[in-house]
């Protein structure tokens, strides 16, 4: 909420410097967001009056002017205006003068004549008509305020502020008002406030309201008070200055005297006003109901809005005038012709109001107040110094009488001041006086009893806690001592799964694995862009009501497409080998809720194969003591190659899938080298992992190798070949490494030759050379008979 | 005899010292110790001597023949010094060449700061607790003391995939789930993902990740929050880092407090990093609100307690000074590669 410290301060003494004001206010819980210096950027710029004007001889337009501004010469200044003549109080620009926007003003020639600054309009001081309704909106601004020439035209204009901008939190509706900051400013600056009860005489003619209109709240729930008065024999006309000035300083265009008003008072008491024009009330009934279903209005905006039952409207007899605390209907505006004045000061259910405008989509600054929470006790001082200024601006005359519907507790509520727990709650030592006498300012005092007396602007104040925060940031936060919690020792630790997921980022980027960080929400494209079959289950995802646009609209059932994305995004920029990898939560359907769990996706291209990745997937599980795993061949997976792709698998476990990307996929991710990738998944990887480890003593015997060529036909894996060779070796075997597969000359077409190197040792002797080579014979009869492979001869 | 062989002594001492090879020192080594070498043809012809000559001249053979050995065996480690000495003055490399590149892998800007963070909290005897990004609305807000209508209950802020379930706007509902399951004391911290409608910007990000902290026990009061965090700030920003409370307003906490920390740059002077402020935000906090507590069944007029909150991109890019939060998830190379 944007200040003016002109009009606070006729509430509150503010005599601090603006850094120091808003260093205080911050402090104390009044957030200052920023502040701003109004026409900061004019200067040397007076009231000057025109002594003489004569045209120039040679231009059509311009006029030469001769302007006294208070000093002993005049000053000749060349104009292009047409609407000044002699007499006229102008704003003059003197030499070296400065304007919003940073112009600057100079003594220059115009056509051959010397102009010694510059005549002013209303744009070119940031002014419009609103502020100085009087004024022409082109040309030369003709002043009207009472100065003396060669004062300063800020003064005169009352341009000069500052405007401080708060930002308010959601408990302190009270505060959305300059008394509520007014308020707030006394205490923390510890200073007296000045704030008066609106005086309004009373007619004594005979007249009253009642006699004229009768108010009836059908829904007091959604309207727990309804306050309303009447003004005969408006005159309807321009505010005067000072009004002008401050709804300019709090940034809202001045309109007409009983609109000012309404605005003013919204501003200063935080109470949003309505004005109707008593002519268009048929009937002569206010009615505050819910509209019927598919009612209309058209409201001041001009556009026609239709109804529905929760929504509040204020009616007469037979039709709604006003959307409550939203908007008025332009049926019942005020008018240059309004002769009879009916002022609305209502509390309306924040929740309702909030609803309304949500589903027209009106937002006003009534609105936006009552969608706050204001509270009931406002609204009869607020109406009264409405009249009160209409009094004052012989606006029109009061009709005595108030009408007041209230159904809601609008008194001062006793609460139990509990000042132990509150000490105990902040770490202070503070006694009874001293934390009550904090509260004070704030309106806050304790009975005889101890009890904390809380006047009805400040509902937020329940708890004890609460009466703990207005203790704690009256006395300081700062204050509060610094000190280290003290109890029974706990044990800070990670949990197995935690460290088994730091273990895997430790093996990841030893491996030379950068890892990435990409959103949790996918496009569903996405599932395309990987090839995922229509029917995969993984298409059925958790999907947002509201997302912010289709690429952020489900939550990502696999990680591997945000991978790619990311490994194209390094591929586009030319980086010429890239190996990312995230720990990645994936969001599986689980009912309304999700099953989330970890998945670690890699992939690479630039350096590395097939056999890359799955090294480094052998690694990983090496370092994560993974035992006992398969690589089996496969073919399902369609973001894969089909020929290169391999699942690992446990105890009929798939802890995941690695490979080469496939090409097309690759491809639809504007890559077009190949990329290998994996995808596991932690909870499978977590569960068949063994988390103790075992030294285990380095052999005491050597080991004897023997390296055979075997014949195979084309399609046995090697992997089978070395599961067959160690089932038909013993003990002794200890390794069956492949080293080299061989097709071509001299091998049979459709056969080809794996070269395997087979290590041999003993436990409790060295190994001979017989020993071994009997070994062999046994392994290789095997293969003969079981398998039909023979050595390469 | 006896000056006979003195005179092969120096001969041989003379020819050793001459060599500037391994080669040429085998050479005269073979010319006096070798089969035909003439110290050798000496000790051949020692049968030759009288029977009293014999043992002297023996003995004395004998030293010269040892005295040579020693010298060969000196010139030859000599030589090998000089040769490699030659050898490593050829193998100068110009040390300016460009290195051969070692890629290596690292963790994420904001995996580090979290696992910076999770690291002084253990110390202090936290645990790590983590909960479901898919969240009710109920702790995401109801148990939070979030009033009905509470404006980050707005589909304009927060995520919904039903009307009951959304995307948890903070990691606090974490600490219901903690504080629904255990007793106090209560000691944790929740990092995690968490999301609000925020169109991605400099500055924004519709998923972010934070670190959250509770404390529940009996006594805990705001001036151990305040202890708390000044410490967390001093071994995250460096010891000369100050905190300092703002009062503010969260539904969670009573009384609530924004912190900030002295700027790392400037130290409070004022800087471009902190806007000239000397003073950068980076934490919410406050004590545990009481309907939160009796919300969970902990007894509020018995305990009391403490939680926080902080934003980790915001920690990392004021530490980095990073100022696109674009680049932490835009996972460029060149961008990870800087931490």
């Amino acid at each position: 909420m944007k200040v003016s410290l002109n009009w606070l301060r006729d509430y509150v003494n503010i005599d601090k410097d603006i850094r120091e004001y808003c260093e205080i206010m911050t402090h104390s819980g009044t957030k200052v967001e920023g502040y701003e210096i109004l026409a900061d950027e004019i200067s040397n710029v007076v009231a000057g009056r025109i002594m003489s004007t004569e045209p120039h001889s040679d231009s059509d337009h311009l006029v030469i002017c001769r302007v006294d501004v208070g000093k002993k010469d005049l000053l000749q200044i060349v104009t292009g205006a047409s609407n000044v003549k002699t007499g006229d109080i102008v704003p003059v620009c003197l030499d070296g003068a400065t304007l919003p926007g940073g112009k600057t003003i100079k003594t220059g020639k115009m056509r051959g004549v010397v102009s010694e600054g510059m005549l002013c309009s209303l744009g070119e001081l940031e002014l419009t008509v609103n502020d100085f309704p009087y004024a022409a909106e082109d040309g030369i601004f003709i002043i009207q305020e009472e100065c003396s020439v060669g004062d300063d035209i800020k003064e005169v204009l009352k341009l000069t502020d500052t405007v401080v901008d708060f930002e308010l939190t959601f408990n302190r509706p009270d505060c959305l008002s300059y008394l509520g900051i007014a308020r707030e400013s006394a205490a923390s600056l510890c200073v007296p406030l000045n704030i008066k009860e609106p005086v309004v005489a009373p007619s004594n003619d005979g007249d009253n309201i009642n006699k004229h209109l009768s108010v009836r709240v059908e829904n007091p729930v959604l309207c727990p008070r309804y306050t309303a008065r009447m003004i005969k024999n408006v005159k309807i006309a321009p505010s005067p200055l000072w009004l002008r000035a401050k709804l300019r300083a709090a940034g809202v265009r001045p309109i007409n005297n009983i609109v000012d008003i309404t605005n003013f008072v919204m501003i200063e008491y935080g109470q949003p006003m309505h004005a109707f024009d008593y002519n268009y009330i048929t009937s002569k009934e206010i009615i505050i109901r819910n509209a019927t279903e598919g009612e209309r209005i058209t409201t001041l905006d001009g556009t026609e809005r239709t109804l529905t039952r929760d929504m509040l409207c204020i009616a007469d007899g037979s039709k709604p005038v006003a959307l409550a605390g939203v908007m008025g209907g332009l049926n019942s505006e005020i008018l240059d012709s309004t002769a009879t004045v009916v002022f609305e000061s209502a509390n309306f259910n924040r929740e309702s109001i909030r609803h309304t405008s949500r589903a027209l989509g009106l937002r006003t600054e009534s609105s936006a107040k009552f969608e706050k929470g204001l509270p009931a006790c406002n609204t009869l001082p607020a109406i009264d110094r409405a009249v009160e200024l209409v009094l004052l601006l012989g606006a029109g005359e009061v009709v005595d009488g108030v009408i007041d519907v209230l159904s809601t507790d609008i008194g001062v509520r006793t609460i139990k001041f509990d000042y132990t727990r509150i000490n105990e709650l902040l770490g202070t030592s503070l006694n009874f006086e001293e934390m009550a006498s904090l509260l004070v300012p704030l309106g806050l005092n304790t009975d005889k009893d101890g009890n904390l007396l809380v006047p009805p602007l400040r509902n937020d104040i329940i708890t004890t806690a609460d009466i703990a925060e207005e203790v704690a940031r009256l006395y300081g936060y700062d204050k509060i001592p610094e000190t280290n919690f003290i109890g029974e020792v706990t044990e800070g630790r990670l949990t197995p799964i935690q460290k088994f997921k730091t273990d895997i980022n430790t093996v990841m980027t030893a491996f030379g694995f950068t890892e990435i960080c990409t959103y949790s929400f996918i496009s569903p494209k996405f599932y395309d862009k990987i090839n995922l079959s229509a029917e995969s289950a993984l298409r059925d995802g958790i999907t947002l009501i509201n997302p912010l646009g289709d690429d952020t609209s489900v939550m990502r059932t696999t990680a591997l497409p945000s991978l790619l994305d990311s490994l194209s995004h390094n591929y586009k920029r030319r980086i010429p080998s890239c190996k990312l990898f995230e720990n990645a939560t994936v969001y599986l359907k689980n009912g309304d809720m999700s099953a989330e769990e970890k998945s670690l996706v890699f992939a690479f291209y630039g350096d590395g194969d097939f056999y890359d990745a799955k090294g480094y997937t052998e690694g990983i599980f090496d370092f994560l003591n993974l035992k006992g795993f398969d690589v089996i061949s496969t073919n399902e997976n369609l973001s894969f190659h089909p020929g290169r792709q391999a699942c690992i698998v446990k105890d009929n476990a798939i802890l995941g899938t690695l490979g080469q990307i496939h090409p097309s996929v690759a491809e639809n991710f504007d890559i077009d080298t190949p990329v290998y990738a994996a995808v596991l998944s932690v909870p499978l990887m977590f569960d068949a992992h063994d988390a103790e480890k075992e030294y285990r003593p380095f052999p005491l015997y050597p080991a004897i190798e023997r390296d055979l060529a075997l014949i195979t036909e084309g399609a046995i894996e090697a992997g089978a070949l070395c599961k067959a060779i160690r089932s038909f070796a013993g003990k002794s075997l200890i390794d069956a490494f492949v080293f080299d597969v061989y097709k071509g000359k001299g091998i049979e077409e459709g056969k080809k030759s794996i070269a395997v190197r087979l290590t041999f040792r003993l436990a409790d002797k060295t190994m001979t050379d017989e020993e071994a080579d009997s070994a062999v014979k046994k392994i290789l009869r095997r293969l003969d008979v079981d398998m039909g492979i023979k050595l390469r001869s | 005899m006896r000056e006979h062989l003195e005179n092969i002594k120096t001969l041989a001492k003379a020819d050793i010292q001459a060599t500037c090879s391994e080669a040429e020192l085998e050479s005269v080594r073979i010319k006096y110790l070798g089969k035909k070498g003439l110290l050798t043809g000496i000790l051949r012809g020692m049968g030759q001597l009288s029977a009293e000559e014999r043992p002297v001249i023996g003995a004395l053979a004998n030293t010269v023949r040892e005295e040579v050995d020693n010298y060969i065996e000196e010139r030859s480690r000599l030589l090998k010094k000089m040769e490699l000495q030659d050898k490593l003055i050829t193998e100068k490399l110009d040390v300016t060449l460009p290195a051969n590149k070692k890629s290596l892998g690292r963790l994420h800007p904001i995996t580090q700061i979290e696992n910076r963070m999770k690291e002084i909290f253990l110390g202090m005897g936290f645990e790590i607790v983590e909960g479901p990004e898919v969240e009710s609305s109920y702790n995401n807000f109801d148990a939070l003391n979030a009033p009905a209508d509470h404006p980050s209950r707005d589909y304009q802020d927060t995520f919904y995939i039903t009307p009951s379930t959304l995307l948890r706007t903070q990691t606090s509902p974490v600490q219901i789930r903690a504080m629904q399951d255990r007793e106090p004391p209560i000691r944790i911290i929740s990092p995690g993902r968490v999301y609000r409608c925020d169109e991605m910007d400099a500055t924004h990000s519709p998923m972010f990740h934070q670190v959250e902290g509770l404390v529940i026990d009996k006594n805990i009061t705001m001036g151990d929050l305040k202890g708390t965090l000044a410490h967390f700030a001093k071994s995250l920003f460096g010891k000369s880092t100050q905190t300092r409370f703002r009062p503010h307003n969260f539904p969670f906490t009573e009384p609530s407090a924004e912190v900030d920390v002295s700027c790392f740059v400037c130290g409070g002077s004022g800087c471009r990093l902190c806007k000239g402020e000397g003073w950068i935000e980076i934490l919410g906090a406050g004590m545990v609100h009481p309907n939160v507590l009796s919300g969970c069944g902990i007894d509020p007029e018995i305990y009391s307690g403490f939680a926080f909150g902080v934003g980790i991109e915001r920690v990392v890019m004021r530490k980095y000074n990073i100022d696109n939060m674009r680049l932490l998830f835009e996972n460029d190379l060149r961008f990870l590669q800087q931490f």
